[in-house]
């Protein structure tokens, strides 16, 4: 399975997107596409915890014992994922304060842990570590689509810049009450599959 | 890997666990200053944001230099002398839950739910020369899901609010969490605190508030689609202004004024 690193880093992100093909990573994607702001943060650190843990286990790959190989992955995707919390916490505190439990819960997220145990474990490190960034830019993509949507019609802004004049504040739009809640990212996300799945139908499921 | 050592899965985890907690506790450690400096310079932020004189062009310790930090015992409402506890280091958060500091309240007293309460309070003046002009309190309350911290600028008057700012919380975006909108805190402004007859008549309302008449000298908006939140808020307020919160501080404060005069 020698793919270039051009489709490894692009092709995770429309054909065999990790949130809209494998359906992993749905949690973060929920709670954290109620701005645009936190929704990069999130993917930015999303992408370099895959990318660099995948590097890492890709390297040591021959010396993982396979019975604990599942808890090694975990021991370098913790750490990696503490130390961007320590990094947030001390250089971009805003965003690490509304982003606070969620940095943490990067450990859990499955896009990660799918890309270490399904790709680095079998992966020299190079192609690991563009198989990271490309999931993690897949990730992105939707985290940005779905947040673009929400905060554009649930709090009317963009990245916190007033776009449409809510009524709250003073203006004539009303804000949509269900976008603004962790909810609507379901809806959103099943849209966002059922387009990719049309525009192109190899990614349908066979009954 | 048929041939594989049975002790290679515990070195290995050994050594690879003893690397990565050294890396942690570097960065921990490596970082706790900045850290720490964020944290007090985002408090320094609300403070000055509640009582009005936050200023995005300026430095925040520059700002902050106008105001005195000290510490109130809020049974008495006398002010704590420095060489007892030390306004710089005092934890508030953390006096409440310590057993000496702080005690558990009961159900009917704990209007704000918080469970416990400490015996020591921050107070922040704010001074121009002797005199004070804003007394800055430091409120918390239940909302809906969370526990709301807010600082509440008061008047030297002792009855008028100068204005507030709601800096952590966990309410739901866009409904609970507008406690973070400008333009609503920027509701409280001039609200009056006690009735005449000593109440408190602070309260924040279900929809709009009175614009005329008494009521509206001391009703405040609630917040659309968050019941609530807005119920937190004014329960948090019942419990600040009332006698288990600042009430005795204030009437210290007034008894000085007369001694004075």
């Amino acid at each position: 399975m020698a793919e270039s690193t051009q489709d490894l880093l692009t092709k995770s992100i429309l054909t065999r997107n990790p949130i809209a093909l494998l359906v992993l990573g749905i949690c973060s994607a929920l709670a954290v596409t109620g701005q645009m702001a936190t929704a990069l943060v999130m993917a930015v650190c999303v992408t370099l915890v895959t990318a660099f843990s995948s590097l890492v286990i890709s390297i040591v790959r021959f010396q993982i014992p396979s019975t604990v190989r599942i808890g090694i992955q975990i021991m370098v995707i913790a750490t990696l994922v503490i130390l961007v919390d320590q990094i947030l916490k001390a250089f971009y505190f805003d965003l690490a304060k509304q982003l606070s439990i969620y940095v943490g819960l990067i450990i859990t997220n499955c896009i990660v842990m799918g890309r270490a145990e399904g790709f680095a474990m079998s992966n020299p490190p190079v192609a690991s570590f563009m198989d990271g960034i490309g999931n993690g830019l897949g990730y992105g993509f939707v985290l940005i689509t779905v947040s673009f949507i929400r905060e554009l019609f649930g709090s009317g802004s963009l990245f916190g810049v007033e776009i449409l004049p809510l009524t709250s504040n003073g203006g004539w739009y009303l804000r949509n009450g269900l976008l603004v809640l962790p909810a609507s990212a379901f809806f959103l996300i099943a849209l966002l599959i059922w387009l990719l799945r049309t525009i192109d139908p190899n990614q349908q499921e066979k009954d | 890997m048929a041939d594989e050592s049975p002790y290679k899965p515990f070195y290995s985890v050994l050594i690879l666990a003893f690397f990565c907690s050294a890396l942690v506790a570097g960065a921990v450690v490596g970082l706790q200053p900045k850290q720490e400096a964020n944290r007090q310079l985002d408090r320094k932020k609300n403070i000055l944001a509640a009582a009005g004189l936050y200023r995005q062009d300026q430095p925040i310790d520059q700002l902050f230099a106008a105001i005195e930090t000290k510490i109130v015992e809020l049974a008495t409402g006398a002010y704590v002398p420095e060489d007892r506890l030390s306004p710089q280091s005092y934890n508030q958060l953390k006096a409440a839950l310590s057993a000496d500091m702080g005690r558990s309240l009961a159900a009917e007293e704990d209007l704000a739910r918080i469970r416990r309460l400490e015996k020591y309070a921050l107070v922040y003046l704010v001074k121009k020369g002797e005199t004070v002009e804003q007394f800055i309190l430091p409120v918390r309350g239940k909302g809906l899901w969370s526990t709301m911290f807010a600082y509440v600028a008061v008047d030297a008057d002792l009855q008028t609010v100068r204005g507030v700012a709601f800096y952590e919380h966990g309410e739901t975006p866009g409904l609970g969490g507008e406690v973070e909108n400008s333009r609503w805190q920027g509701l409280w402004q001039g609200k009056k605190i006690y009735t005449e007859t000593g109440d408190i008549g602070l309260q924040v309302v279900k929809g709009k508030a009175a614009d005329a008449g008494n009521a509206a000298a001391y009703e405040i908006d609630g917040l659309s689609g968050a019941t609530l939140t807005s119920q937190g808020v004014d329960h948090l307020l019942k419990f600040w202004f009332g006698d288990n919160g600042f009430k005795p501080f204030f009437q210290k404060l007034h008894q000085k004024d007369i001694s004075n005069g």
